[in-house]
């Protein structure tokens, strides 16, 4: 047998415990969509704990919702939209094995990725300046006030409760963004180096899989944490 | 002579590399499965330890021998590492580690490199707690129960629960590990119908590993943070709701029962038609079980907190889908004995572990109905009757699976036999040991005892007698075979690629196996357990 032919039959890119290329990509993209799932197990454990608190102490989660800067929230809505769309474009310049290409959107992708954090950071030390980082200088008498403008009764432990939420849902959505983004640097490097060809892809799908469902927690987390309720009390 | 042998010997998984970096940077499913039978074995020997101190402790009815925080600490630990160290690793790690890409015809998982992952994870998660109970352990009972976990107890808990959030992405990753191999690995001809039941329990099993893993990382996640910054989600005194903490908790820590006795099932779904010698009655019922088992599991968390003050309602529902899932382990009992019925039996060593397993299993599922019913739950919850309940599921159930797994399927791993005779003896202590040691602690719950106290009234004192003696015997019977099986590694019998005539993949390759499992590819072309096909090799019809 020729070396060109052992070649065709096992590619390098080949593990030697798959059979062929197609076995190999359609094992790693399950893979990928299971763990998604155990990633929406995760994010459920705090969903629950929200609905149930929201339901609980609605005026303290009005409250708290209107008091976060709305216009950061949408703009990192809109960034992380476009990155997804930079990341749906890119998995098609791989396909079509355009390598520029493909090496620009990735990188397009990473700067919105650090553009989210970094207004997320901007939004995080507002609260910081405001004392509604929950914890032992946690203070919600502003909010107490705003209440009393509206009528309605706030409880200072309560509010926190909020905030506990906000930052936690926040903050472990911000760190899946750190871990994508650490998965889009080793994409990128090898997707310069030209390891990407139209017939082995599998893993910017895979990384482009991670970073929309990163992107799609984000579309829940903005309404229920920022669009509680911004209409004025009656 | 000796260089002779050497030169005769098949390569094998074991022989193909030497040196401890070919261990530690494995890839090779098998070996891994090696990794991890040293390192839960180890784990659970310190579980054990703690255990036999409680029961030392339990000898007197005066708290003498320890004081009484040391054995809130005792029981803790025993829990933590026997739960999620030993039990919930255990089959799935060990068994199913070295017998899923074997019995799926594939040269190993789909992910070998997040399969040592997942043992360094566990490695790492484990190191931790042992870091954590030398430096003084945690008191809050397996369970974490808030608020004291967060709010009073000043022993370490973020240390502890940071510890198994980390082993349980090692179950994560295992788990899907096995489904994505499962699904896409299979050798040609081997249909989802011709699957051996093992699978089928790993497979149910790794579904809870998915599902439930992550709820637990998240819940133990905001214990870290409620107790680091008091945020006070779990704080009644803050608003929070402690009964939110135990829905979270259990509903991964009911289902993770399930993801100790399901593989054990397996286990004995193999165990009985190859010493039986029949195909194994009602197949898709067995199999379905399963997964009709990983289902209701999902569906019956609260029935640990009928006593928390949840509604009358919720508590009535989650009764009612308690004594559901009888439904499917009933299943499978019958259909274990209706496979024995008019079989060639013989009573080696993996069969009696897997009888001990029937036997058991059905006590302990029983009083678990008795548990599901709310009047008499009331009567008996936070007593000695819950700790018998539960012991016989997974100790009873899942370590008996685990140790008939483990000798059924020892000649596969390192190539020699076991001592039979001993093994039927270690299987003969293990069993009357743990009679012994819990059945009277059924009798000490429903007379009143409570779980967790490390004094009692003298009135109890002859049947902890009776539990801390069969305590003792059980530590023989489970040192035993760590003992004949180690010495088997060197002076055991040779043992064939198939000693059992067992059906299934994993008999058809060289004992110990080559690296990649199979010389080729295998196709497969027979249904599952055809054992009217196989004649059983004299050596065993001989020990009928």
């Amino acid at each position: 047998m020729s070396d060109s032919l052992i070649a065709l039959e096992h590619p390098t890119e080949l593990q030697h415990h798959f059979a062929d290329m197609e076995q190999q990509k359609s094992t790693s993209t399950f893979g990928m969509w299971l763990f998604l799932g155990t990633e929406i197990m995760f994010f459920g454990g705090m969903f629950a704990a929200y609905l149930i608190y929201r339901r609980w102490y609605y005026n303290e989660f009005a409250l708290g919702s209107r008091s976060i800067n709305i216009w950061l929230g949408t703009i990192n809505t809109m960034v992380l939209i476009c990155s997804s769309l930079t990341v749906a474009l890119g998995v098609r310049a791989a396909q079509m094995g355009k390598r520029k290409l493909l090496v620009t959107l990735l990188l397009i992708t990473m700067v919105f990725g650090v553009a989210f954090l970094g207004i997320k950071g901007v939004e995080w030390y507002q609260k910081y300046e405001e004392h509604h980082v929950p914890g032992s200088s946690f203070n919600a008498s502003d909010l107490v006030s705003v209440g009393q403008k509206y009528g309605v009764h706030i409880n200072q432990a309560h509010s926190q409760i909020y905030f506990s939420l906000y930052f936690a849902l926040t903050g472990l959505h911000a760190l899946h963004m750190v871990v994508g983004l650490g998965i889009f640097t080793v994409l990128t490097y090898f997707a310069w180096k030209g390891k990407y060809t139209p017939e082995y892809h599998t893993p910017i799908e895979i990384g482009g899989l991670y970073w929309h469902f990163v992107d799609i927690v984000w579309i829940y987390l903005f309404p229920l944490l920022y669009l509680i309720d911004r209409k004025p009390f009656h | 002579m000796a260089t002779a042998v050497v030169t005769t010997e098949r390569e094998n998984y074991i022989n193909s590399e030497y040196g401890i970096r070919s261990w530690l940077l494995t890839t090779d499913h098998k070996r891994i499965a090696l990794l991890y039978l040293l390192s839960i074995t180890f784990f659970f020997f310190i579980g054990g330890f703690f255990a036999l101190l409680i029961r030392l402790e339990l000898l007197t009815p005066a708290g003498d021998l320890v004081q009484a925080d040391t054995y809130n600490k005792l029981f803790t630990m025993h829990g933590q590492i026997m739960v999620f160290f030993f039990l919930i690793p255990s089959i799935p790690a060990v068994l199913g580690n070295f017998l899923v890409p074997m019995m799926i015809g594939a040269k190993d998982l789909a992910f070998p490199r997040i399969n040592l992952l997942s043992w360094y994870l566990y490695i790492f998660g484990g190191c931790m707690m042992l870091h954590c109970i030398v430096t003084g352990g945690v008191d809050t009972g397996w369970t974490f129960y808030t608020p004291f976990s967060t709010a009073f107890t000043n022993t370490k808990v973020i240390e502890a629960g940071l510890s198994i959030f980390i082993v349980g992405f090692s179950s994560i990753l295992t788990g899907l590990n096995f489904v994505v191999s499962i699904h896409r690995m299979r050798a040609p001809g081997l249909t989802w119908s011709r699957l051996p039941l093992f699978l089928w329990s790993i497979y149910a099993t790794s579904i809870i590993f998915l599902l439930g893993t992550p709820v637990l990382a998240i819940t133990l996640l905001l214990l870290i943070f409620e107790r680091a910054f008091h945020l006070g989600i779990f704080d009644p005194t803050r608003g929070g709701d402690p009964l939110l903490f135990q829905h979270l908790f259990w509903f991964y820590s009911h289902p993770a029962v399930y993801i100790m006795i399901l593989p054990a099932m397996g286990v004995v779904s193999e165990i009985i038609p190859c010493f039986s010698r029949k195909r194994v009655f009602g197949y898709s019922f067995v199999a379905m079980s399963s997964i009709a088992i990983a289902v209701f599991g999902f569906l019956v968390w609260a029935h640990h907190m009928f006593v928390a003050g949840i509604s009358l309602y919720s508590a009535l529902f989650f009764s009612i889908l308690s004594y559901l899932v009888a439904v499917p382990s009933a299943v499978k009992v019958f259909n274990w004995t209706a496979t024995m019925y008019k079989g060639s039996i013989s009573f080696s060593t993996p069969m009696l572990y897997a009888l001990g397993f029937i036997g058991l299993f059905t006590i302990g599922g029983l009083t678990g109905l008795f548990l599901a019913a709310l009047g008499f739950d009331v009567h008996v919850t936070d007593t000695y009757f819950v700790i018998a309940h539960f012991h016989y599921i997974m100790v009873g159930g899942a370590v008996m699976g685990y140790l008939g797994g483990l000798h059924f399927w020892w000649p596969k791993i390192s190539g020699r036999m076991y001592p039979e005779a001993w093994g039927r003896l270690a299987a003969a202590i293990v069993f009357i040991g743990f009679n012994l040691t819990f059945f009277p602690q059924f009798i000490l719950g429903y007379m009143g005892m409570p779980r967790r106290y490390w004094q009692y009234p003298p009135e109890f004192q002859v049947l902890n007698v009776f539990s801390t003696a069969g305590s003792t015997i059980l530590a023989v019977g489970y040192l035993l075979p760590m003992i004949y099986m180690l010495w088997s590694l060197r002076y055991g019998k040779i043992a064939g690629d198939n000693p059992w005539g067992a059906a299934g993949l994993e008999w058809k390759t060289a004992s110990p196996p080559p690296t990649f499992n199979f010389d080729e590819t295998p196709e497969v072309t027979w249904e599952a357990y055809n054992y009217d096909e196989i004649p059983m090799p004299e050596e065993v019809s001989l020990e009928r």
